[in-house]
């Protein structure tokens, strides 16, 4: 049972699993930077997870607090602040490419573009 | 204000980009980047000069003090590792053949400088922070501003090549950060000397496992660490000539120190190399790397390429260093680490220079050229003999540390193979030689302008400097190896 009490982290393998998979597995590039993105997505989701406590409040201090309530940890929701920006800038390059690349070859998909690389020019 | 060095040296180069994109005249930005590459160097040495003379300089971010704040914290490597990285930049940003290459619209250099001065920042940045998730920024600032440096290059390939470095870097990223993650959850902290002293009570537990193997294998990826280092000949061969010179020359190195770092600093050499036995894992693939490395080097037939795999091949020879944890072999991988920058730096030049003139960087390319273009051959023929260990050069000083780390370990078969993989890096250096001076030359063409051929002698001169006044190369990498064991110096 104590496996299934985690099963946002299960989530989280799941989720990375797909995204991995289907980096490797696609041939069409923007497919791959879609799996690049779940997989990324899903680490974003795996410190969102971390920071929560069971029954936590948000990490605000409300008026005439005492010390006794307890909140969630915002320092990993915070980290995946620049972390979501960093996963957008990587996608933003990633498409900048495939749009380049399709502009230069005519073609988006991995194993024609490796035939064309070898067959020289 | 000398106070505030350490962070300045950062802060410096990542204001810089956005100021080349109000610059705009050619001109103007080439010499801006080389005047801020210049003062981070100056900055650099500073630094250098004050560790080795007051010790570990740390700074806190905005006044917050660690571990609650970020802080930048400088001891003996950082520091050495800085003045390489800026050094680098200060020789290859001014030459003369840093636009050869490149499929740079007219107009748009100033674009491809900023990207140059970003990517300077984020290496900067992952050799001087102290807090593991900054660590994580840089390291994606430098990745980001590297794909698009490599797909500037001339040939359509460069954009395939710039993609898959995309995917491979990004996968090695997100591990470095699941790992980042792990030991944030058991320990709470993000500060390096904070993990280090919560870490030791911990270190049975799986989730600080895993951790380390996530850690491990994001570091590998971008330091290309054989059999990682897939998307490593692909990009250095299409980027242009410069961006290889400049890439080459300093990303891998800081990922280097970045591994070393988690090894050494974070998880402690007892546990990883005496608990884990990481170096029956990371051993064979060194020696692995130098043999495959050099002997795919043999057989290329460009120019960039061929240095390329010769990369693999002295990626494994650091990583050597990094296994024997003992402070000859260290020394040895830190100022493989140093010598290395500058001899792939200074022939990555070179090549640069043959492609400004040829246009092409195949090896058929220099065929015959000894007489034409005497002083880019010579760097060439230095160069190459530095890859190989000469005596006299850089490279015979980081390999003979090498040999002499095997050895006090007791290794004596690694010691033998040290030597017989540098046997195989004569074969593709004497086919660059023969080509040289005994081929037909195909190109009628004369000496390339002296802003081009100074800043590869600068950094193939400094090969031959360092092979013999080696005071500042040695004494300092023994340093950085000292305060890694955590001896006092």
């Amino acid at each position: 049972m104590e496996a299934l009490g985690i099963w946002n982290y299960w989530g989280v393998v799941l989720l990375m699993m797909v995204g991995l998979y289907t980096v490797i597995a696609r041939d069409h590039l923007v497919k791959k930077l879609i799996g690049l993105g779940i997989f990324q997505v899903a680490v974003i989701l795996f410190y969102v997870s971390m920071g929560k406590v069971t029954g936590g409040t948000p990490p605000i201090i409300p008026e005439g607090a005492d010390g006794s309530e307890v909140y969630s940890n915002p320092l990993p929701h915070v980290l995946m602040l620049t972390a979501i920006v960093v996963g957008v800038a990587t996608l933003a390059v990633g498409l900048a490419l495939v749009v380049r690349i399709r502009e230069a070859y005519g073609t988006v998909e991995e194993d024609e573009l490796q035939r064309m690389n070898r067959s020289g020019s | 204000m000398s106070e505030h060095l350490s962070a300045l040296i950062v802060v410096l180069p990542l204001l810089a980009a956005p100021v080349c994109l109000l610059l705009k005249q050619p001109r103007m930005v080439r010499a801006w980047t080389s005047i801020v590459a210049w003062a981070c160097l100056v900055m650099a040495w500073t630094l250098l000069e004050r560790v080795h003379a007051e010790g570990v300089i740390t700074y806190s971010m905005g006044g917050w003090d660690p571990p609650l704040g970020i802080e930048y914290r400088l001891d003996a490597l950082n520091a050495y590792l800085l003045v390489i990285v800026t050094g680098i930049a200060s020789v290859v940003f001014p030459s003369g053949a840093i636009l050869t290459d490149t499929s740079l619209p007219e107009g748009k250099s100033h674009l491809y400088f900023a990207a140059l001065l970003l990517c300077l920042a984020g290496l900067l940045g992952i050799s001087s922070t102290g807090d593991l998730f900054n660590v994580f920024v840089f390291v994606e600032i430098t990745s980001l501003s590297s794909y698009t440096l490599i797909s500037l290059g001339k040939n359509r390939q460069a954009l395939t090549a710039a993609f898959s470095y995309l995917v491979m870097g990004t996968i090695g990223g997100t591990f470095l950060l699941v790992g980042i993650g792990f030991l944030y959850q058991v320990t709470g902290t993000l500060n390096m000397q904070d993990l280090a002293l919560r870490l030791p009570e911990l270190l049975g537990s799986r989730t600080i496992l895993a951790g380390f193997a996530f850690l491990m294998v994001g570091g590998s990826i971008k330091l290309a660490v054989f059999p990682l280092h897939q998307w490593l000949p692909n990009a250095y061969t299409h980027a242009p000539a410069a961006v290889s010179a400049f890439i080459a020359a300093t990303a891998t190195k800081v990922s280097y120190y970045l591994l070393a770092r988690i090894i050494f600093t974070i998880f402690g050499a007892a546990f990883v190399f005496d608990a884990l036995h990481l170096h029956w894992l990371l051993l064979p693939l060194a020696i692995a790397a130098m043999f495959a490395g050099s002997l795919a080097a043999v057989f290329q037939t460009d120019l960039k390429r061929l240095l390329a795999y010769s990369s693999i091949a002295q990626i494994g020879y650091m990583t050597l260093g990094l296994c024997m944890a003992s402070e000859t072999g260290l020394t040895g991988g830190i100022v493989h680490l140093f010598n290395h920058a500058l001899m792939k730096g200074g022939l990555f030049l070179a090549v640069a220079c043959v492609v400004m003139r040829t246009g092409s960087s195949s090896v058929s390319a220099i065929s015959g050229l000894g007489r034409k273009m005497p002083l880019t051959m010579a760097a060439i023929v230095v160069g190459g003999l530095s890859l190989i260990g000469v005596p006299g050069t850089a490279g015979f000083i980081s390999k003979w540390y090498l040999v002499v780390g095997a050895l006090e370990k007791g290794w004596y078969a690694v010691s033998v193979l040290i030597l017989l993989s540098s046997l195989i890096a004569v074969v593709y250096v004497w086919r660059l030689v023969e080509t040289i001076f005994f081929g037909d030359p195909e190109h009628e063409v004369c000496e390339v302008p002296w802003t081009s051929w100074l800043p590869t002698w600068i950094l193939i001169g400094a090969t031959l400097v360092f092979g013999f006044w080696t005071d500042v190369t040695v004494g300092g990498a023994s340093a950085a190896a000292r305060s890694l064991l955590g001896v006092a110096p």
